[in-house]
């Protein structure tokens, strides 16, 4: 991990250009660090921003990324799902943290009809364990935690372009998130604002091919990227993903997901809303 | 190195936002946003300041169908104004059958932008035009898996550099 700590707020030739919008009243503080191969991305404001206080969260916040990432890497042979993807391990004997990401991903093989899939054939022929799909959003949740304890503190902590949107100032601007252009990284497609909630993107933009239908092993064509918005950030991040292996079938899927919200670039770069079903019909 | 490239990097993020300014006062966001929502019994929208309030209707009203029978048909529906610290706000619902099919803001306070909410969440607010981060007042960028070696050339890595 490299200490590279981004604070543009305390940065003077960056803070002498005046912003041309009304900006809020606490400026916004940002930490990034690299983690698990991707950048955790910090945003916050208010109270503890830029205090002690907030920096021992946000280092706290680290810290339980950095465990998560011990026990499910599958780049690490000793971590806990490398031991039980060789079978060193049985689920019976793995910390309630294991048992709690493998039955996430249980139900969500269920729910998208068997294209969402930790398992999956690897190179060699055999089945392996993957459970990336699944612990992203949920690790970032868990680091949230140690922000959630900053009173009078707004955050927005994300993982590779996945991430939970928190405000608790009274009348805090609600964070706004561009939706990347798949197929122009330096642009976006949409602004989606957000007081509290989560948002996770899945595509295939930044690492090629990295997610397949598990039914049929092959790589879906029909989508550009899928951004999914609802409450949390682990059933975000599957739902993105999940919709994403679902293929052409993934904006009518995501329509019948309770709460969800979200927007699907198809190949050819049209974009489609997708709104969250409330209630019975 | 890195030191350069970082600087580099700032820089032109300072140049792309003098260049952002104009189109960020020519309105580049666009002025609604269509959603294919399945109504709820209550809708709340939150104006940009957070005042939550109920989207009573005015002119009609968007009860939903507990039979879900009823052939499908278009209505539009105008809110009451909302008076808001920051002005007026009115909103105007398409409704097809028992869904949202389209979400027009037809009285905002100038100068605010639109964050429009339901049931608590934001709805993506599409742009007409695909625009430069620096322009669309963004905090943070959302994107398929951003992997750190993609991480400088990525608008994340903009945004954290230039605090906007």
């Amino acid at each position: 991990m490299s200490a590279d700590v981004v604070d543009a707020a305390s940065s003077p030739r960056i803070a002498s250009m005046t912003t041309p919008w009304p900006t809020p009243t606490w400026p916004v503080h940002r930490r990034v660090e690299h983690l698990m191969g991707m950048p955790i991305s910090l945003a916050f404001r208010g109270r503890f921003a830029g205090h002690d206080r907030g920096e021992a969260a946000w280092q706290e916040a680290l810290e339980i990324l950095h465990h998560i990432d011990r026990t499910f890497s599958t780049y690490r042979p000793d971590s806990m799902i490398s031991r039980l993807d060789r079978a060193e391990l049985r689920v019976d004997d793995c910390p309630p943290d294991v048992i709690e990401v493998l039955e996430l991903a249980e139900r969500a093989r269920q729910q998208s009809a068997g294209a969402f899939d930790i398992r999956r054939r690897g190179l060699d022929g055999d089945v392996h364990l993957d459970p990336s799909g699944v612990v992203k959003g949920w690790a970032v949740e868990r680091a949230a935690r140690a922000l959630e304890k900053l009173p009078d503190t707004d955050f927005c902590i994300a993982a590779g372009g996945d991430m939970v949107c928190r405000t608790k100032l009274p009348s805090a601007p609600a964070w706004r998130i561009g939706i990347e252009d798949p197929n122009d990284p330096d642009r976006v497609l949409a602004v989606v604002p957000i007081h509290n909630g989560a948002i996770a993107t899945s595509g295939l933009s930044r690492r090629g091919s990295h997610i397949v239908d598990a039914r049929t092993g092959h790589t879906p064509t029909a989508l550009a990227s899928v951004t999914v918005i609802g409450p949390c950030l682990t059933w975000a991040d599957i739902d993105a993903t999940a919709a994403f292996a679902l293929g052409a079938d993934a904006a009518r899927w995501l329509q019948g997901r309770e709460g969800r919200q979200g927007l699907v670039v198809w190949s050819d770069g049209t974009p489609e809303h997708v709104g969250a079903g409330t209630s019975a019909p | 190195m890195r030191r350069i490239v970082l600087w580099l990097l700032s820089t032109i993020s300072c140049l792309v936002l003098l260049f952002g300014y104009h189109m960020s006062t020519s309105g580049p966001l666009a002025t609604s946003a269509s959603s294919a929502i399945l109504s709820g019994t209550t809708q709340s929208f939150t104006s940009s300041n957070g005042t939550r309030r109920s989207s009573r209707s005015g002119s009609g009203s968007t009860k939903t169908s507990s039979s879900g029978s009823r052939p499908s048909k278009t209505t539009n529906v105008t809110g009451s104004v909302a008076d808001t610290q920051w002005g007026p706000v009115q909103v105007e619902l398409t409704v097809h059958g028992s869904r949202i099919s389209k979400v027009t803001v037809v009285q905002y306070p100038t100068g605010q932008s639109l964050d429009l909410q339901i049931n608590g969440y934001a709805l993506p607010i599409l742009t007409k035009e695909t625009i430069s981060a620096q322009s669309a007042k963004i905090d943070m960028v959302s994107g398929a898996t951003i992997t750190s070696t993609g991480y400088i050339q990525s608008l994340q890595s903009a945004l954290d550099q230039a605090g906007l």
